[in-house]
Parts: C-alpha cells; structure tokens; sequence
C-alpha cells in the first residue's frame, strides 16, 4: 500500500470525522447520520486486511475525545459494528447497494443501542425514539457514500 | 495486492482486545475519574479538528455578516445607541446601589462583594451526541480557564467548564443528565437544586415537599450554596408544578432562561476577588468587545 492511498483513506475518515461534529441546526442535528460508522464499514468491506477492529476502535475513541463521552463508549460499539462486517466482508460484498444500505441499517441501529445501553449504565439516560434516527439517514446515505468512495478507490488505485 | 493467509491476530482476538481496552477506559475514566489530566491534553489534541469543522460555519457567518445592507446597520446602530443610554443609566444607578450596599455591609461586618472578572467566548461547537449536552468553546488554559468555571449568557446560567485544553475548552450545560445547580426562588427564598434531565429546554427539581410554597412563572436563580456558582444569576423560570398527594414529593419543572439551544457567545466569570480585579476587569472587557468584532 503506498503513501499516497494511505493518504487518501486517511483524509476520507478525517472528514467523517470532520462531519460529524460539524455544527448543525438543533433540528437537523438529531438526523445526522454515523459518518464515521459508513466511511469505517465501506473501506472494511473493501478492504479487510487494512481496516478492521482496531483501526475502528481508535476511530471510535477519537469520535469520544471528540464528542465529550465517557473514553471508550464509542470505540467499543464502532469495534463490535465493524467486528460484525470483518467477519462477513464477502458474503456482504456480493449484495446489491440496496440491500447492503439495509445491513448497514442494522448495523447502524445496533451502534446506537449499544452506545445507548452503555449510556444507560453509566448516567442513567432515558431512551428517546429520536436516538435511532440517524439510522433511516445512515440507510439512505450508503448507496451514494458507497458509490462515492469506490470511485475514489478505483481512482487512486487504492488496494 | 490482498494476501491470501491473514497476518497477525485473528477478528476474535482484536476484537477481545479491544473490548478490554474499552472496558478498562470506561472503568477509569468514569469511575475512577483518572483521565483528567490526559483529557485535557486530549481535547488540545483534537482542537485543531474543531477549528477545523467550524470554519463552513464561521464563513456563513461572515459572509451573513458582510451582506447585511447599509440601511439595516443604521438601524442597528440606532438601536444600540439607544441601548447603551439605557444601561449606562442604568450602570450609575447600580453603581450608587453598590456603594450603599458595600457601606451597609461593612457596618453589618459581612464581607464585601467584589466585581468578578470575565471573558467573552465564542461557542466552537456542540456536541452531536445526544447524551451528553455539551459545547465546546475557544477559550482555553491560555486564557486563564479552569475547571469548574462558571460560564453565562446574557440572560442567565449556562453551565461550567467540564475539560480545559490550551486554546479550547468544553462546557457542561445546566441540562446535561449529570448537572446540577443549587438555586433558590427569587420570591421567597425558598431553596431547591435543578437538575438536567437530558433534554435542551427542560431541568427537573427532586424531593420537593407537596407544602412548598411554588408557583408557575416563579424565577429561580443560583442560590451560591457548593460555593461553585455565584449567587443571584437566573437560572430557570418554573413552567410545571404537579401536586399530585398520591406521590411522595411534587413534581416540578422549568425552563432555562438562558438560551442554551441558540448560544454564540457565552461569558467566563472568575470569582470575585473584593475590588482588587475591577482594574483588569476594566481592561479586559473592552479588549474582548474589539475581539468579537
């Protein structure tokens, strides 16, 4: 792998990061979908041998300093999401976009919950339907971040 | 080129790893408290990233700035004008009121109450996560911010700084799940503590005696008791009061007065040293004025 596709799947997960704590109307905030969670599945489901758990723990615990969380809640439920997927790259790979967006889904709702759940041990936080929002827009977010960042791999060559 | 025989440790054992990894993290950081200091060296590691997320915002901002019209900004003007005869009038009447309050208390032997110093700060951002409301804010250990501090609006409690880094830090709001305030009702005196409740315009008040004298529309304001927040800034204007006898307390809620879902600007106040700040305080408020513009 050379420097320059280091680069470019370095510079792609900076701006999920960069995204999801970009400042958002009140409103508009509480759909915002997991920028970080979609950008860590596509290069996982790409390319497994490169991204895997413990790139997306680190993920997760820079997603924590980040968003003021306890250390470690965020890491933990991006680790076991993309845990979920490293374990069956190839059997997902082969879905269509569609199909794939709703696995995503899932995985998306079972990042939330897990984080809720952690939450809910830790502060005693109360669950609002509004929690699993972000997963109807991660859903439809998918096929186009799908699309967007195989052309950018294609691009660059990146393997 | 993807090999064919994986190196290194198998998904099982990465993910076991890391799972410790963040079960010990959760354990030590929220239990034990023990990353204080590397948290701070933390958000100054990741305040560049902040800068950066911000900057789409801030150029709205100046762009929405520079394209106000001529006839617009006369008007604001006038308005300030007009402002600032208001509360310059209203500053010597206060100032009058002090003096007098300061001789009562000498005579009464109570300590004096001194101005406290203070620093605008310009919101950076807020916190998408939803359990946790926060705001991330640019003044930093560079400018004298430390922990616990108390930060304002204008128009009442917003919260306290939670983790300083060198150019930013991070403010707890008043209805984050974890914080809570000492206030007192302006009317009688009466104390209570708010707690968030984890939703942006609502604190909860625990253990209330059904007898207590509570209404609706009564202001509560810091009471200074914990010594954290000083006394008399609004906090919260009672909105619901529940006196349902089949309960052990009643149930009471308010509204923040501050306007924590829109803020831009907070104020950082230090406290209160008996006079000996009022010259920096002079000099430090209009530097910070020329700053916001």
């Amino acid at each position: 792998m050379s420097i320059v596709s280091r680069l470019i799947m370095f510079l792609t997960l900076l701006v999920s990061l960069l995204a999801s704590i970009m400042p958002l109307p009140l409103s508009v905030d509480a759909f915002r979908p997991d920028w970080v969670l979609v950008v860590l599945l596509y290069w996982c489901l790409a390319l497994p041998s490169r991204v895997n758990v413990i790139s997306a723990w680190v993920m997760g615990f820079i997603l924590d300093v980040l968003l003021g969380s306890t250390l470690g809640v965020h890491a933990g439920a991006m680790a076991i999401s993309v845990y979920i997927v490293a374990g069956n790259f190839q059997k997902i790979r082969n879905f269509s976009v569609w199909q794939q967006a709703l696995i995503i889904g899932v995985l998306s709702a079972l990042y939330h919950l897990i984080v809720f759940w952690l939450q809910r041990f830790l502060t005693d936080a109360v669950f609002l339907p509004s929690y699993l929002y972000p997963v109807f827009t991660t859903i439809i977010l998918w096929p186009w971040a799908f699309l967007l960042l195989r052309k950018i791999r294609r691009n660059f060559r990146i393997t | 080129m993807n090999p064919i025989f994986k190196h290194g440790p198998s998904p099982v054992h990465r993910l076991v790893l890391v799972l410790l990894c963040s079960a010990a993290l959760i354990f030590f950081d929220h239990k034990m408290n023990s990353f204080e200091p590397a948290r701070g060296f933390l958000q100054s590691l990741v305040s560049p990233l902040q800068y950066l997320a911000t900057a789409p915002k801030q150029m709205m901002n100046w762009a929405a700035d520079n394209m106000t019209t001529r006839r617009q900004l006369l008007a604001d003007n006038q308005q300030y004008k007009i402002n600032e005869l208001v509360f310059h009038e209203q500053a010597l009447q206060l100032d009058i009121v002090q003096r007098e309050n300061n001789r009562l208390r000498a005579l009464l032997a109570s300590p004096l109450r001194g101005d406290a110093k203070k620093m605008v700060a310009e919101i950076l951002s807020v916190d998408s996560d939803p359990y946790t409301h926060q705001v991330v804010i640019n003044r930093g250990a560079n400018d004298g911010v430390y922990e616990g501090q108390v930060v304002i609006d204008d128009e009442g409690i917003v919260g306290q700084i939670l983790h300083v880094g060198t150019t930013s830090s991070r403010v707890l709001l008043i209805t984050d799940i974890t914080h809570g305030v000492p206030v007192r009702i302006s009317r009688n005196g009466l104390r209570l503590i708010a707690t968030g409740g984890g939703v942006i315009d609502r604190l909860t008040h625990n253990y209330v005696p059904h007898s207590s004298d509570i209404r609706t529309g009564d202001l509560l304001v810091t009471s200074g008791l914990g010594s954290k927040f000083p006394e008399g800034y609004p906090v919260a204007k009672v909105t619901g009061v529940i006196q349902d006898e089949s309960r052990a307390f009643s149930q009471i809620q308010s509204q923040p007065v501050a306007k924590i879902d829109r803020l831009r600007y907070v104020l950082l106040l230090w406290p209160e040293q008996n006079n000996l700040q009022e010259s920096n305080e002079s000099k430090t408020l209009p530097a910070e004025k020329a700053k916001i513009k």
